[in-house]
């Protein structure tokens, strides 16, 4: 029961902005997806998304706002309601004793795009010198570090949507080297032309333009992954400093494994099922010891029946509840499995399961004990959070209560 | 081409660099500091190159480095204009 303790959430979301908006969005049902209003989607394949449209004036320093891309202001948002909800104090630790790691995916791809265009129409002389690194994938961390003096260790992971977790996982080893307190998860956001249409050549986009029925996992109607922005930072404290600041606590890390996937052709098995049991061995917990499984829910019918086989396999047949939220906020990229944990810990302190929506006729009926579009009441001690990056990442986290 | 004033020096200010909480642009800042100011090298960098743009000068390499206050930069800026004329 030592493992490091969540002490501070910040919560950025297409349906609610703060962790209180956020959670209460999710028990409501409520969903963020909708067809894009960032750029003219008409000319692509994929046009609904999950856009966070928050203005940043008065919630971003000003000076921040000329060299940040869209979801670096994000993140600023998300960090600082995190270490506010922490109340972190710089004083009580030590000047390298607190750090940041984060998940990005691609960097700030807006600012990359508007910069490059001008490069390209006008020359040189009319690219921002922000450039240099606005658009740079761990600009996140980087920025996060600046505004609140977190001199530690520092670091960005970049495994698509398993980065949330591996970024976590990142933070808590550096507390067992000595840090006192981490900002880790990932906000993320790409929602602009250019990374659009890397995302789409992906071949995992919906195409389908009903924001009610693109994002359908474990759905028989299941047509691909919709693509959100935003995600959630945590702060993240060894128990003993955790112990010694006496803060609040919203529950521990206590296992986790990542995998990766065999090469595509081989005809081996997907390695999701060994993060899993990698997990809860680490966790020293059995599978019957875990109340909710909060699913990676791809949307692409392939991935989706993997998953659903390894926690039939691992848990038995619709022996655990299986929820995945994300269909509210589609897949946030670097900041998904991130907020996916924010989201149970949440979860395990409101002993709710949040709810799974717009699902209609399941695919999996027999393996998976799927949670429906109502919030399901009862109480939980321990939740696994699950995630997969395109390229073969898989991984794990288990979280306990308190 | 007219004179470059102050007012335009905020704006452009402003509009590239942003502006640091607690510093008043509007106020008497011509002899204060960039770095009172709020403003590091590389915030003079990105308007320095957006006003060599609008008043079609090119000013000296080092004019970030050495151009300390906003009146030291505003000499700068209107010496070069004003060898244009």
């Amino acid at each position: 029961m030592s493992g490091p303790v969540v002490t501070g959430l910040g919560v950025i979301a297409p349906n609610g902005v703060g962790t209180g908006e956020y959670w209460s969005a999710v028990l409501r049902g409520e969903s963020g997806l909708g067809v894009l209003t960032r750029f003219d989607p008409s000319g692509y394949a994929a046009r609904v998304a999950g856009e966070v449209n928050v203005d940043p004036a008065g919630r971003v320093p000003g000076r921040l706002l000329p060299q940040t891309d869209h979801m670096t202001r994000l993140a600023l948002i998300a960090a600082e309601e995190a270490l506010t909800d922490a109340r972190f104090d710089p004083a009580e630790v030590p000047e390298y004793g607190a750090g940041v790691v984060t998940a990005a995916s691609g960097g700030g791809f807006e600012f990359g795009q508007r910069e490059l265009e001008a490069l390209w129409s006008k020359g040189g002389a009319y690219v921002s010198a922000y450039q240099s690194f606005a658009w740079f994938y761990p600009v996140n961390t980087g920025q996060i570090s600046i505004r609140h003096g977190l001199r530690g260790a520092g670091g960005t992971l970049v495994t698509e949507q398993a980065g949330g977790l591996d970024a976590v996982a990142k933070a808590r080893r550096h507390l067992r080297d000595g840090a006192e307190l981490m900002v880790t998860g990932g906000v993320d956001g790409s929602l602009c032309p250019w990374s659009w249409l890397c995302m789409i050549r992906s071949g995992r986009l919906s195409t389908v333009a009903d924001p009610r029925r693109a994002f359908l996992p474990f759905d028989r109607g299941a047509s691909g992954s919709v693509i959100g922005e935003g995600g959630a930072l945590l702060v993240l404290e060894s128990a003993e400093a955790a112990r010694r600041r006496g803060g609040h606590r919203y529950g521990e890390i206590a296992g986790y494994a990542a995998t990766f996937d065999p090469r595509p052709g081989s005809g081996r098995e997907p390695a999701l099922g060994r993060a899993v049991e990698a997990a809860l061995a680490e966790a020293g917990l059995r599978p019957e010891q875990i109340d909710v499984v909060f699913a990676d829910a791809s949307g692409v019918p392939e991935l989706d029946r993997v998953e659903a086989r390894t926690l039939a396999r691992v848990f038995g047949a619709g022996a655990v509840p299986v929820t995945a939220p994300k269909t509210m906020t589609g897949r946030l990229l670097g900041g998904g499995a991130a907020l996916d944990l924010a989201t149970a810990l949440l979860a395990l302190e409101a002993g709710v399961i949040p709810p799974t929506v717009h699902i209609g006729q399941q695919a999996e009926p027999d393996l998976l004990d799927l949670v429906g579009p109502e919030p399901r009441e009862l109480p939980l001690s321990t939740a696994l959070v699950l995630a997969r990056g395109f390229g073969g990442f898989n991984s794990a986290m288990v979280v306990r209560r308190g | 081409m007219t004179e470059f004033t102050i007012e335009r020096l905020v704006v452009l200010l402003r509009e590239c660099a942003g502006e640091e909480e607690g510093v008043d642009l509007d106020g008497a800042i011509l002899d204060e500091p960039f770095e009172d100011l709020g403003y590091d090298s590389l915030a003079l960098f990105n308007t320095v190159s957006r006003i060599e743009r609008e008043c079609s000068v090119q000013l000296a390499e080092d004019v970030v480095t050495e151009a300390k206050t906003p009146r030291a930069l505003l000499a700068e800026i209107n010496d070069r204009i004003s060898q244009l004329a």
